[in-house]
This record gives C-alpha cells, structure tokens and sequence, in this order.
C-alpha cells in the first residue's frame, strides 16, 4: 500500500469513526500535558522521579479495578499520593529520592500486579495499562482530560515565574521569600497528574518518553522554558499523530508506535544539532 | 555612633566535630564596604551564610537589621560565589536578572514590562544591557559574574554579600567591579569575600581576617603590605592555638 493510500486510510478512518477521533483527541491532550510539564522535569532532572511515579500508579489502578472503581481515579490518587511523599520524605533528607523513587517503583509495580490478579479477567486490562491502547480509551475520558490540561496550564500561567526560580536557583528563591519547598511539591504533584494522562496513550512503562522527549527536543532547539512547552507541545502531537497513523494502517501496537516515533525523532534532532555545532 | 546592620556576637559554627567558627564577634556599620579575607576552610563563606540565614548558629547571635537572618533576608543582595544553576539552563540573561525583583506580591503571574524596564538602570550600571537577551549559557565567566550582581542588586538591598566576586574576574574587571562596589556604599552596606589581600585594601573602609577566629583591622592603618604579614601571622597565631 503507498504511502498516500494509506494516509487517505488514515483519514478516512478518522472522519467515520469516532473511537478512532477520540483516540486522537486524547493522545493530543497528552502530548499538550507532557509539552507543558516535560520541560520542567528535562531542566530540573527528575525523569527518574516521572518514571517512578509511573511505575507506582499501577497500585492505585489496580487497587480500584479490584473494588470495581474507576482506575483512572485510582491512577490520580496514587500518583498525587506517591509524589508528595517522595517529595516530602526527599526534602526532609530521611533518604536520597533516587533510593525512594526505586522502592516506591518496585513497590506499587507489585501492589498492583497483587490487587490485578485477585481480580477476574485482568490479563486484556494489565497490558493496556502498562502498554497503553488509545483504542481502548473510554469515549468519556476526552473531556475530563481536556480539563485537566487546561487546569495545568492555568496553573503554570500563574506559578510558572517563581517555579523557575526555584528548579534554577532554589537558595537564591528561599532568600528573596520564595515558598521553594511548596513550589517543589507542586512541580512534582503536576508531573503525577501528567503521568497518569500519559499513560493513557503509551502506557505506564513508556510514559517517560512523551515526558521527556519532547521537551528534550525542543530544548535542542529553543532557549527558554517556555519556547520549550509551545515547542514540545506540538512535537508531541505531531508524533502521537504520526504514530496512531502508522500503527492504524499497518495493526501495530499504538502506544509502542508513537514511542518510536518519539525516540527516533529525539536521536535524529540530538544528531541535528551535534552536527550544527 | 549609628545602629550596626550586621552585629554577630560570640558566633560558632561547627560542621559535624570540625569547628568552621570559633567565638566570631562582628560590627558592620551602615554604608560601610567591608571586606573579609582568609584561607580557604577559614569560615568565610560560612560566616555569609549565617548572615543570611541559609545557617543558623550553634552558639551565640546573629541580628541583621536588627532582626533576625531570615526576616532580614528579603532586603539583602547575595551574590553566590559559584553559579548554583547548571550553565545549559534554557534562560536570558533578563530573566534571570528578573530573580532578584521576586517578592511578596511581586510573586505570580509572568513579569509585565514595567518589571522588565525597571531592571534596566541595573544592567547598564554593569555594563550587560547588550546581553540582556541572551541565553546564560554564551556567556563568559566575567559576564555571569556580573550577571548575579545584578540579580542581587535588583533586589534594592539594604545590604550587598559578594563571595568572591571577582574569581573569574581579569585584573581590569576586578578594579571596575571595585570601583562599583565602593560607588554602590553610598546607597547600601557592602561586603565582600576575597582572596585577593593587597587589592582590596586600596577599596575597603576595614578588612576583617577570618581565620576561625575574627581579627579586625582598620584599612587606613594598614598598607597591603602589612595585611599580607598580619594575615600570614594570623595563620599561624590560630596553629599554635591547637
């Protein structure tokens, strides 16, 4: 099949069926969450933390999926919840938040993989969410999701200037009366929100790669935080479009496919850029 | 004689067993440049920090504007000694700048014009306006250096901390960035960390040795060639001590 016959497929597909539309709708959404917050955890390093809070959210989702509730509440809960305790337990120096994030990584991996198999019939849902299916997505979901980023990016609309302080120069932000231990809990509270959207297109072990490799790559490009969000925001789209495409018209797995996408597009714009300088 | 802005009385400070500051009794007077010179582990930066309240003192009494460090911290202009930031960090030289003017009510929402304008008599006063839209990572370590003196002096404080401002200085920056410093005592209480002995001395009202212990010594006194002995006498008075 040519490449033309297959986008007119695409296309085609997107104008007839809705579930496919809604797919779109929400892997947009993520790529504009994952735009507006991946700068933040490129700049201030905390893509371990990303992954970490990833990985814990499968306790809540399987948590809720044995009571019969919604797992994406269940996903929010546990992500905010596990944020701000490595947050807190990190600023007060009890351990270093590389050894946390790997104990509440493990940890909520088995939790949910505990709660998921006392559950009937949880083979089909556990690889959707470690692996993402946009398919899959709940035709109610776009909404909600819709909201959510537009909360976040009112959010960093007013918070944006003191939090840059903070992840630049936390002691020089504490003198001048910044709140940095309060700014830093809500950096990582909105990398737990954008998490658990994320997971909706690539999965829970994949959603580091929309997290960070957009904003990576735009970073490559532009030189400001908020160059990096527009940038990031609209090359996380352009892939989750351009991987829903390829894996619709050739039956691949949607969330690994918009995955590459991202990957080989970060290696071809880090090359990019080598070779300008 | 005037309410000292800075006054530590019998201050010690200690990292874990290993005594950083020892009994350090200090005045500073308004409008005053004071400069603080040691060895290096002598306690100078540490001495700063207390002062701004980063540390608190394991024994005696740190007032700054006849308040406590951390209330006082919002009128004082700090210049770090390293840049903290990782140099790639996507920034303007404006914006970082901008840091200094954060403050209650100021804090929310992005910079409107009126801020971005109001830093500007600051940038020129250093000489980087031109670099004003630049990422900080182009700069050279000269340019940064000034780059966080504005940011502190945007702050319009009362009083200005340099922790060896000139590192990274050459000689003709060192003496316009002197020239400033002594310039800038008019408006604010100035004082600075060196390791440059003879230098300073041709700037400052008083230079105070710190070698765990506090020494004071009044500039008109002293030439720099006889700081040079006292420190290095210093030094060894503080030996013998152990």
């Amino acid at each position: 099949m040519g490449i033309t016959l297959a986008l007119q497929d695409f296309f085609y597909a997107l104008a007839h069926q809705s579930f496919l539309l809604n797919a779109l709708i929400v892997g947009l959404l993520a790529a504009a969450a994952g735009g507006l917050v991946g700068p933040y955890v490129v700049v201030k390093r905390i893509g371990y933390l990303g992954g970490g809070i990833a990985h814990t959210v499968l306790a809540g989702m399987g948590i809720a999926y044995f009571l019969g509730a919604s797992p994406i509440l269940g996903a929010f809960i546990c992500a905010i919840i596990s944020a701000l305790i490595i947050g807190v337990i990190s600023l007060n120096q009890a351990d270093h938040e590389d050894t946390l994030i790997s104990a509440f990584w493990a940890v909520g991996m088995a939790t949910g993989v505990l709660f998921i198999s006392q559950t009937p019939g949880y083979a089909t849902n556990l690889t959707s969410y470690l692996f993402g299916n946009l398919l899959l997505t709940p035709s109610g979901l776009a909404p909600l999701l819709a909201l959510v980023v537009a909360v976040i990016g009112a959010l960093l609309l007013f918070v944006h200037k003191p939090l840059t302080a903070v992840i630049f120069d936390d002691e020089f932000a504490r003198l001048r009366g910044v709140p940095t231990k309060a700014l830093y809990l809500l950096l990582l509270c909105l990398v737990a929100i954008t998490v658990v959207i994320l997971l909706q297109a690539v999965g829970l072990i994949m959603v580091i790669a929309l997290l960070t490799l957009p904003s990576a790559l735009a970073g490559h490009h532009v030189g400001s935080l908020g160059k990096m969000m527009l940038f990031a925001s609209i090359a996380g789209g352009a892939f989750v479009f351009i991987g829903m495409g390829i894996s619709w018209v050739s039956d691949l797995p949607s969330g690994a496919t918009i995955v590459l996408v991202c990957g080989v597009s970060y290696f071809f714009s880090l090359l990019l850029k080598r070779l300008r300088s | 004689m005037s309410q000292p802005v800075i006054s530590l009385d019998q201050v010690s400070f200690a990292f874990g067993t290993e005594h950083v500051l020892k009994n350090v009794s200090l005045d500073v007077q308004p409008h005053e440049f004071l400069g603080l010179i040691g060895p290096n582990g002598g306690g100078k930066s540490t001495l700063l920090r207390l002062i701004l309240g980063l540390l608190p003192p394991q024994s005696g009494e740190v007032q700054v504007l006849g308040t406590s460090p951390r209330k006082a911290a919002r009128q004082l202009g700090y210049v770090p000694q390293f840049a903290r930031f990782a140099r790639a960090f996507p920034i303007s030289v404006e914006d970082v700048v901008l840091m200094g003017r954060l403050k209650r009510g100021r804090m929310l929402l992005p910079w409107r014009r009126r801020d971005r304008d109001s830093i500007t008599p600051t940038l020129e006063r250093l000489g980087i306006d031109h670099l004003r839209h630049k990422p900080v990572d182009a700069l050279s370590g000269g340019q940064l250096q000034r780059v966080l003196i504005a940011r502190a002096l945007a702050a319009e404080p009362r009083i200005l901390l340099l922790d060896e401002p000139t590192a990274s200085v050459d000689r003709d920056g060192e003496t316009t960035l002197f020239e400033l410093f002594s310039e800038l005592k008019r408006e604010m209480t100035v004082m600075v960390i060196s390791h440059d002995l003879g230098f300073i001395s041709d700037y400052v009202d008083r230079v105070a040795c710190l070698n765990k212990q506090l020494i004071m010594h009044p500039t008109e006194a002293v030439t720099a060639d006889t700081i040079n002995q006292l420190y290095g006498e210093q030094v060894q008075m503080v030996h013998h001590h152990h």
